[in-house]
């Protein structure tokens, strides 16, 4: 791997939300109640709005040409840079509502360390993604909320969720070679408040949702460096056949 | 304090020509909202003209908001319109835009078209079910007796609300 650090850094920022962007959107005409499923959509609307930004950028850095739509649609699964957490599948509303949460609320201190990088592209980008991660936060914080202290039923599918979902989020605090190598100009956040910022919110939430995070290792992950779960080939499958099919297409 | 739309262009505006420019611009509503322009809705940053061409610094809403292309086009027309040969639109990120820079005119356009203007932007707790959010007033019978019914609407710059004393629906221009 040879690309340069910006453009890796760009790239995951981009596919995290691109990815989860879309797993959001298949709840679309699905949503429990008319104003979840706005809400959801809402959601992956802005998800899917910060990637291209972050895409977009990702291609200038490269500077070969490549836009957002270039890099959506045309890399095959081990070009994909994105956690393998947000690539499962949607689950239910327990589970994509609680992968929700834990994906903003580790976002909410990274986001707030990249508003201060020195790309001032880059730092504005991340500045507006901030301000929509925050209702995104809340938002599924409160579904935690009043799935995790609401009924058995409720409590039982938000508790299993958390059982599946619990292992993925190590791969957040995994640093490598592009952490350390962008650390000050891209003013990331280091592990050690990386992980501070996360169970401060999570434990605030989960206390009040009546669940506990589980103990024990987490998953082997490889998303950054483009190895994915069996999960994410499907996907892409269906998001890039339109694209791939009609080459050049425009209406 | 919101600033007044006119205040908008003449802090733009670093000459008369670049006056008439956001002027012309202040004829591209915004295509959501139609009552408001897109320089009183403060997503205008500024112009800057050489010879036949006139570029246009724009600062999206939201990350998502598919009304931003909509307006690009608008912005190449109406220019061209008013004589220029090439328009180009230059996206600013930094610093992100925030619903303080939108002028006191188009709060009250917002409110007389029946959307509730945003009042200041400040951080709301990140933890829910907390005290509730600070009520928006009705922008029909101006009653403060509302409740929110969803942080998300049919854009991504609105929340649904509903007002108590005149038992109207509403939407409300979130602050951000």
């Amino acid at each position: 791997m040879t690309s340069p650090p910006l453009f890796e850094l760009l790239l995951r920022l981009g596919d995290d939300r691109l990815v989860l962007g879309h797993r959001n959107s298949e709840w679309c005409g699905h949503g429990p109640i008319l104003e979840e499923d706005i809400a959801l959509t809402n959601v992956s609307l802005d998800l899917i709005g910060q990637a291209q930004l972050f895409l977009d950028l990702a291609g200038a850095v490269e500077g070969k040409g490549r836009d957002a739509d270039a890099l959506a649609y045309w890399r095959d699964e081990t070009g994909f840079r994105n956690l393998q957490l947000v690539e499962l599948p949607p689950g239910d509303f327990a589970f994509t509502m609680l992968r929700q949460f834990l994906f903003s609320a580790w976002s909410h201190g990274y986001l707030a360390g990249l508003t201060e990088a020195e790309n001032e592209d880059l730092a504005g980008i991340a500045a507006k993604a901030a301000k929509e991660n925050r209702y995104h936060l809340r938002h599924a914080a409160e579904w935690v909320i009043r799935l995790g202290d609401g009924t058995e039923e409720s409590h039982g599918r938000v508790e299993a969720a958390l059982a599946e979902l619990w292992p993925w989020t190590a791969e957040f605090f995994h640093v490598d070679r592009v952490d350390e190598a962008l650390a000050k100009s891209c003013h990331l956040p280091s592990v050690e408040t990386q992980r501070a910022d996360f169970e401060k919110i999570v434990n605030e939430v989960f206390g009040r949702a009546r669940l506990t995070a589980p103990e024990g290792p987490g998953r082997m992950a490889g998303g950054r460096r483009g190895r994915h779960t069996e999960h994410l080939g499907h996907m892409l499958a269906e998001m890039q056949i339109v694209a791939r099919s009609h080459p050049g297409a425009t209406w | 304090m919101n600033r007044t739309s006119e205040a908008i262009v003449s802090a733009l505006a670093r000459n008369a020509e670049e006056a008439r420019v956001l002027e012309a611009l202040r004829e591209i509503k915004d295509p959501e909202v139609p009552v408001i322009d897109i320089v009183e809705l403060g997503i205008v940053r500024g112009v800057t003209l050489e010879g036949e061409k006139a570029t246009v610094r724009l600062t999206p809403t939201y990350s998502g908001c598919p009304a931003l292309s909509v307006m690009e086009r608008q912005i190449t027309e109406t220019l061209s319109r008013h004589g220029w040969r090439e328009v180009a639109v230059k996206k600013v990120f930094s610093p992100a835009w925030t619903t303080d820079w939108m002028s006191e005119e188009a709060r009250e356009k917002l409110r007389v078209y029946g959307i509730a203007p945003p009042g200041k932007a400040e951080t709301q707790e990140l933890v829910p079910l907390g005290p509730p959010p600070r009520a928006v007033p009705c922008p029909f019978c101006g009653s403060s007796n509302t409740s929110r019914e969803s942080e998300f609407g049919a854009t991504a710059c609105k929340s649904i609300h509903v007002c108590h004393s005149c038992r109207q629906p509403f939407e409300h221009f979130k602050a951000i």
